[in-house]
C-alpha cells in the first residue's frame, strides 16, 4: 500500500470543511459542559444534603459510563418518549452532559481550594451568597479550575469522533465516508489522526499560557 | 432542638441600654462547651478588650458576633435588637436570612489573617461593600474608601493588590475596609498576632486613633497586654468559656482579684 | 413487554457482552501498564533521543482520538501486510491509548520520589537498574496508584469503542438488541447499569484493594 498524494490533496478540502464541524461540535459541547457543570458543583454546596447525594451519584454514574453508550442513550431513547433529537443535538447533550461531570468535580475542587476566610470577609460585609460567590469566590476558584478545565477541553474536541456513531457529520465520520465511496482507508484516517494533532497540542500549549496570564491578572502571583 | 426564649424581651428600649448585649449564650462544638451562658454588655462607645489563655472562647465570642458562628441557647443583642433572632408576634425565634442580612451590617469585623480578598486592590477591596451592599455609586465609595485609606495610612498604596503589601499594610486595608461599611460595631480578632513584631505598631496606632476619634463601640481580643490596658475601658479575662473576671484595665491587670486572673498574668509577665 | 420478560429474552446476550467486555479490560490493562511503564521509564532517561521518543509517542497517542486510533490499527495496518483479529486490534487500541496516559503518570512518580532516596540509593553503589527497580519504583508504585485507579475506569470505558470494529462486547450486544427490538431505554439503559456496576464493584474496589496492599507492604500504614 501507497501513499497517494494526488488522493490526499483531493480529499483534504473535505476534511477541512469536517473539521470545522469537529471544533464547532467541541466548542458547543463545551459551552453546554461549562454551565451544567457550574450548576452540578454548585447543587453539590447547598445545604441540602439529599440534593447533594443524588447530584454526587449522578455524577459518579455519568463519569463511570462510557460516553459512546451515552450518546447512543440520549439519541435513541429520547424519541420513546415522543421527542425526536437530531443527531447535532442529541450528540452535543450527550457530549456536554459527561463533560458536565467531569468539569462539575474541577469546579467543586476550585471552590473548595478558595480559603474559608474569604467567605467569613464577605459576610463580615454583609456581601450575599451570590454576590460573594460571583465576585469573591468565583473569580479566586476559577484560575485553580483552568489547568482541570483546559485539560477537558482538549479531552472533549477528542471525544468528538464518537459522534460519528449517530451520524453526525464530523471528521471521523467524514473520514468514513471517503473511505466507504473509495475503498481508501489509510489516507483519510491517517489525515484525520494528523488534524487532530495539529489542533490538540497547540491547544493544550494555549491552556498552559492561559493560565499564567489569568494569574497574573487577578493579582494572584507576585 | 428549641429552646425556651420566653424570658427574653424582643427589644432593648431605654436610653442606657447597651450597644452589645450576650445574654445567657452557651456554645458547643459536639462535647466541647466552649461557651456556658455567657453575660456581656458593652456600652456605646466602650472599648472592651477580652483576654485570656488559648481555647478559653475568645475568638467564638467575637465569631458568633460576626454571626460566622449559630448559637445554642441564648440571644445576642445589637443596638436594641436581637441579631441571632427575630419577634415573631410575641416570642423570639431563630433569625432568617434575611434579618441576619439586616442586623449584621451594625457590625464589622477584622480578622488575624485579614482576608483581603485577593484579586482586588487596595481601594476596590474598601469600595466592593458599600458601592453593592450600600448601594452608594462609585465615585461615593471611592471617596469615602479614599478618605479611610488615607487615615490608615495607604492612601499611597490604594491601587496595589493585596499579594504586594506587607502583613501591617494588609491589616490596615482591612480595618479601612471594615471601617467603610460604617459599622456601629467593630471587632478586632488578635489583629496583630501573624505580624512581624516590628510592624504591629503600626496597626495598633491606627486601632488608637479610632479610639481616640471615632465614637465606636469596639470588641478586641489581643494577647499584647500593654496595648490592651492602654487603650481599653474595660478588660474581660476568659477562662473556660467563662468571664472569670472584668474591670477596668488598671484594676484588672493592678490588682486582679481572681487567683486564675493572677496566675494567667504572670504567665504572661514571665514570657515577656 | 416488562423489563423482567426483556431481561430474561436478551439478557443471556447481554451477559455474553459483559463478559467479552471484562476480557477487553483486563487485557488492555496489562498492555496498558507495560506501555505505560516503558515510556514512562524512558522518559526520563539520560538520552535525549530515548526521550524525544516517548515523547513522540506519548504526544501522538495522548493528541488523536482512541477512535482514530483503533480505526486506523484496524483498517489500515492490514494494508501494510500487518494484520490483526478484531478482538486484539480491539484491546491493543485501548491499552495503548491509556498507556500513554499511563506514562505520564509513571513519569510524575517517579520524579516525586525525594532526592535523598535517589541519592542514598547511588550510595549503597547499586546499579542503575537496581536502584530504579529496588528502591525507586516501588515507592513511586505507592504515588500512582490512586491515579491508575481512575485510569482504570477510563480503559473499561475505552473498551465499549471496540463494538465499533464489531468486536461482541457489551456495548455491541446492545446495538445489537436495539436494532432489533427498539427497546432503547431497556437496553441502553441496562447497559449503562452493567458498566457502572463493573467499575463501581469491580474496578474501583480492586484498584482500592491494591493501594492499600501495597501502601502497607511499603510500610506505609
Ligand atoms: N469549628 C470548630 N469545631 C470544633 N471546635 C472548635 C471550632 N472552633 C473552635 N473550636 C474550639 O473551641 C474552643 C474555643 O476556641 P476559640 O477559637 O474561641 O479560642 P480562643 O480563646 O480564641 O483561643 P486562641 O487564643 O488560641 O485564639 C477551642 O478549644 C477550639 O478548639
Ligand atoms: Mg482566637
Amino acid at each position: 500500500m501507497e501513499w497517494k498524494w494526488d488522493f490526499t490533496l483531493q480529499i483534504l478540502p473535505r476534511l477541512i470543511e469536517a473539521t470545522g464541524a469537529t471544533l464547532m461540535a467541541a466548542a458547543f459541547g463545551y459551552l453546554i459542559a461549562m454551565v451544567l457543570g457550574l450548576g452540578l458543583a454548585l447543587a453539590q454546596r447547598t445545604p441540602y444534603g439529599a440534593l447533594t447525594r443524588v447530584v454526587r451519584e449522578g455524577v459518579e454514574f455519568i463519569r463511570s459510563t462510557p460516553l459512546i453508550l451515552q450518546i447512543f442513550f440520549v439519541f435513541y431513547v429520547a424519541p420513546q418518549f415522543g421527542v425526536t433529537l437530531s443527531p447535532w443535538v442529541a450528540g452535543m447533550l450527550a457530549i456536554g452532559l459527561h463533560y458536565a461531570a467531569y468539569l462539575s468535580e474541577v469546579y467543586r475542587g476550585g471552590l473548595e481550594s478558595v480559603d474559608r476566610g474569604q467567605w467569613e470577609a464577605a459576610t463580615s460585609l454583609n456581601l450575599g451568597t451570590a454576590h460573594a460567590y460571583r465576585r469573591i469566590i468565583l473569580p479566586q476558584a476559577l484560575p485553580n479550575a483552568i489547568p482541570g478545565m483546559g485539560n477537558y477541553l482538549v479531552g472533549i474536541l477528542k471525544d468528538t469522533p464518537m459522534l460519528s456513531v449517530i451520524g453526525v457529520g464530523e471528521l471521523m465520520h467524514t473520514a468514513n465516508a471517503i473511505g466507504a465511496e473509495t475503498y481508501r482507508f489509510l489516507e483519510p484516517f491517517t489525515l484525520v489522526g494528523l488534524i487532530f494533532l495539529t489542533i490538540s497540542l497547540p491547544l493544550a500549549e494555549l491552556v498552559r499560557r492561559a493560565e499564567t496570564r489569568l494569574r497574573r491578572k487577578l493579582g494572584l502571583v507576585k | 432542638m428549641t429552646q425556651d426564649l420566653t424570658g427574653y424581651p424582643l427589644a432593648l428600649t431605654g436610653p442606657d441600654r447597651p450597644m452589645v448585649r450576650f445574654a445567657g449564650v452557651s456554645k458547643s462544638y459536639g462535647d466541647l462547651q466552649v461557651l456556658d451562658r455567657l453575660d456581656l454588655e458593652v456600652a456605646e462607645g466602650e472599648m472592651v478588650t477580652i483576654i485570656g489563655p488559648s481555647g478559653s472562647g475568645k475568638t467564638t465570642v467575637l465569631r458568633m458576633l460576626m454571626t460566622l458562628e449559630t448559637i445554642d441557647e441564648g440571644v445576642i443583642y445589637v443596638d436594641g435588637n436581637p441579631l441571632t433572632h427575630m419577634p415573631r408576634g410575641d416570642v423570639l425565634v431563630r433569625a432568617d436570612r434575611h434579618h441576619l442580612r439586616r442586623e449584621r451590617a451594625n457590625i464589622g469585623m477584622c480578622f488575624q489573617h485579614f482576608n483581603l480578598f485577593p484579586h482586588m486592590t487596595a481601594l476596590e477591596n474598601c469600595t466592593e461593600g458599600p458601592i453593592h451592599v450600600l448601594g452608594l455609586t462609585k465615585a461615593e465609595a471611592r471617596d469615602r474608601a479614599e478618605e479611610l485609606l488615607e487615615m490608615v495610612g495607604m492612601i499611597d498604596k490604594r491601587d496595589e493588590f493585596p499579594a504586594r503589601l506587607s502583613g501591617g499594610q494588609k491589616q490596615r486595608v482591612a480595618i479601612a475596609r471594615a471601617l467603610a461599611m460604617r459599622p456601629k460595631v467593630m471587632l478586632f480578632d488578635e489583629v496583630t498576632s501573624a505580624l512581624d513584631p516590628e510592624v504591629t505598631g503600626e496597626v495598633t496606632e491606627v486601632i488608637r486613633k479610632l479610639v481616640a476619634q471615632h465614637n465606636l463601640t469596639m470588641l478586641m481580643v489581643t494577647h499584647q497586654m500593654g496595648f490592651a490596658r492602654d487603650i481599653s475601658d474595660r478588660i474581660c479575662f476568659f477562662h473556660n468559656g467563662r468571664i472569670e473576671e472584668q474591670g477596668p484595665p488598671q484594676d484588672l491587670f493592678g490588682n486582679p482579684q481572681s487567683e486564675r486572673t493572677q496566675q494567667f498574668l504572670s504567665a504572661v509577665n514571665e514570657a515577656i | 413487554m416488562s423489563y423482567s420478560d426483556f431481561l430474561v429474552i436478551h439478557g443471556p446476550r447481554l451477559l455474553g457482552g459483559t463478559w467479552i467486555t471484562v476480557q477487553q479490560t483486563v487485557l488492555a490493562a496489562v498492555l496498558a501498564v507495560l506501555i505505560a511503564l516503558l515510556f514512562g521509564l524512558l522518559k526520563i532517561s539520560p538520552l535525549r533521543p530515548v526521550r524525544a521518543l516517548a515523547s513522540v509517542y506519548i504526544e501522538v497517542f495522548r493528541g488523536t482520538s482512541l477512535l482514530v486510533q483503533l480505526y486506523w490499527i484496524f483498517f489500515v495496518l492490514p494494508l501494510f501486510g500487518i494484520t490483526i483479529d478484531k478482538f486484539t486490534a480491539g484491546f491493543v487500541a485501548v491499552g495503548l491509548n491509556l498507556g500513554a496516559y499511563g506514562a505520564e503518570v509513571v513519569r510524575g512518580a517517579i520524579q516525586s520520589v525525594p532526592r535523598g532516596q535517589w541519592e542514598a540509593a547511588l550510595a549503597l553503589n547499586l546499579s542503575p537498574a537496581r536502584r530504579m527497580w529496588r528502591i525507586i519504583l516501588p515507592q513511586a508504585l505507592v504515588n500512582m496508584l490512586p491515579a491508575w485507579g481512575n485510569l482504570m475506569i477510563e480503559v473499561l470505558k475505552g473498551t465499549a469503542l471496540v463494538a465499533m470494529i464489531s468486536v461482541a462486547d457489551l456495548m455491541f450486544e446492545a446495538r445489537q438488541i436495539n436494532g432489533s427490538t427498539y427497546l432503547s431505554a431497556q437496553v441502553f439503559g441496562t447497559a449503562l447499569v452493567i458498566y457502572y456496576l463493573l467499575g463501581r464493584l469491580g474496578v474501583t474496589p480492586l484498584m482500592r484493594w491494591l493501594e492499600k496492599t501495597v501502601a502497607r507492604r511499603m510500610g506505609r500504614v
